[in-house]
């Protein structure tokens, strides 16, 4: 289907070039705050161009492209074969475009074919709703991010972290603070507390479908969230680690049910370059709205 | 700002200290984990690549081909630096290097080699692809193409005011771990 193979390209190259509205302003306020005449400062001025000229040139924003990262909500009844097909047929295509990087490698062999298909890329979540609309939000996360994703145990007792908010808290911004300014900061953080080792880091990293501005409908991890983000803030890691009042743009936090013997809280963190869109698809495939 | 200009000289490269904005113009190379470990294992440079007195930039470019076969840059910012701490201070000290821009920044043996053989870190703003791709302005050759794939070859780029931060100068000093221990400290108060 044509139609719906242009939306899925125009949706990849989008997320590569432009980050959404929420997370420039974010940025743009960073900038703001940061004392002039800094490298903190002078770091930002060229996150700040760099997101101009993505967009200008429609270009990759990072060159890391990412892991690339598809949820599909649709109706009962959804082809789920055919659209994961079209999403892989997008998905090269916008690699021989260049708004993604050749960017997947065989763990076994070590090639690289170029065309960013093999198991595991893309990934897709599907999840049936009972509206007739099919939304597909996409997520690129890039390498450097990921890499200082952290998982932890509790109780943890080299942190004193206990099975408690608090501990929580102390196991969140041990990742802060081990990240410094490797993930690309100043950046977001995604946490899940609770569930299994997989569902953990899977719905942390869901987390990142929110918007920036929005509040936790949960008031304690509401408090827990601008906690977190005031106290990183505070400790001086900065954009890129260069020292500055940015460390965090945004820090979001959900929850899910774990085993009395589990307590696993699951930090993902996503760099400045947060590259979040999606798309409402219409009968015909479409572009019917764009989601962020 | 600092005009970090070819040749790299030690000269050069001794004089510049943490904290220094620089922009760079001359040739870079890039090469990553791949490149790193192949020359760890005494893997032959090819060649072509002259990384004595020259600089490493920690780089998985997005590159196209043109009608004309010539390469061009898409995007093209530094990757985390902290993966070839195994191998950086072996390379600085058997090839000569005299700069490694990469984001993050390198640990103990790095900053033990550039003090040693004069080398620096530079850091480059990570994520910021477009803005340094602007500063290459001719994509020289590439090499270990077809062996690492395009993220993990070889480029070898001519590169105008490229903009980057001393923050692991070539007299042990270290912005990481200034930042680190600070930041460690003003979380303990907050525990």
């Amino acid at each position: 289907m044509q139609a719906l193979l242009d939306s899925l390209i125009e949706l990849i190259r989008r997320t590569s070039a432009e980050i959404p509205d929420d997370v420039q302003q974010a940025v743009l306020a960073a900038l703001e705050r940061e004392k002039k005449g800094t490298i903190a400062e002078s770091a930002l001025k060229i996150i700040e161009r760099n997101v101009e000229l993505a967009r200008q040139k429609s270009q990759p924003i990072c060159q890391d492209t990412g892991s690339v990262l598809f949820y599909v909500d649709g109706p009962a009844g959804l082809d789920q074969i055919a659209l994961e097909a079209t999403v892989r047929d997008a998905v090269k295509e916008a690699t021989r475009r260049g708004y993604l990087r050749q960017n997947s490698v065989d763990s076994l062999t070590g090639k690289n074919d170029g065309t960013n298909l093999g198991p595991g890329a893309p990934t897709l979540h599907f999840h049936q709703h009972r509206s007739p609309d099919t939304h597909v939000r996409l997520i690129l996360k890039g390498g450097g991010c990921e890499n200082v994703g952290a998982q932890y145990s509790l109780p943890d007792e080299k942190l004193k972290a206990d099975r408690s908010l608090d501990g929580c808290r102390r196991a969140i911004l041990d990742a802060v603070l081990q990240a410094q300014g490797k993930g690309c900061g100043p950046g977001i953080l995604g946490v899940c507390i609770g569930g299994d080792r997989a569902t953990g880091y899977e719905f942390s990293k869901r987390q990142f479908l929110r918007l920036i501005p929005d509040r936790n409908p949960v008031p304690e991890f509401d408090r827990l969230e601008q906690d977190v983000l005031n106290t990183a803030n505070e400790l001086g890691i900065g954009p890129m680690g260069f020292g500055g009042r940015t460390t965090l743009l945004g820090v979001k936090i959900g929850a899910l049910n774990r085993l009395p013997a589990s307590f696993f809280v699951s930090v993902s963190y996503m760099c400045w370059a947060y590259r979040r869109q999606g798309v409402v698809l219409d009968a015909g495939g479409g572009i019917a709205k764009w989601l962020y | 700002m600092i005009a970090l200009t070819s040749p790299f000289t030690e000269d050069k490269i001794r004089a510049l200290k943490v904290g220094n904005e620089v922009e760079i113009t001359g040739v870079l190379f890039t090469g990553r984990d791949a490149v790193h470990k192949y020359l760890h294992e005494g893997g032959a440079l090819p060649s072509g690549v002259n990384l004595r007195d020259g600089i490493l930039y920690h780089c998985g470019p997005v590159m196209l081909r043109d009608d004309r076969g010539e390469w061009k840059v898409v995007a093209a910012g530094p990757t985390t630096s902290i993966r070839e701490e195994p191998y950086q201070g072996q390379i600085i000290r058997d090839f000569r290097l005299r700069g490694v821009i990469g984001k993050g920044g390198m640990g103990d043996r790095t900053l033990a080699a550039c003090r040693e053989y004069g080398c620096v870190y530079l850091h480059a703003i990570g994520g910021a692809a477009q803005v340094l791709a602007e500063c290459v302005q001719r994509v020289r050759n590439v090499y270990l193409l077809e062996k690492f794939g395009s993220p993990e070859a070889i480029w070898e780029l001519e590169v105008e005011r490229f903009p980057a931060v001393v923050t692991m100068d070539a007299h042990g000093a270290s912005l990481h771990q200034e930042v680190f221990a600070a930041s460690q400290a003003e979380l303990a108060k907050r525990l």
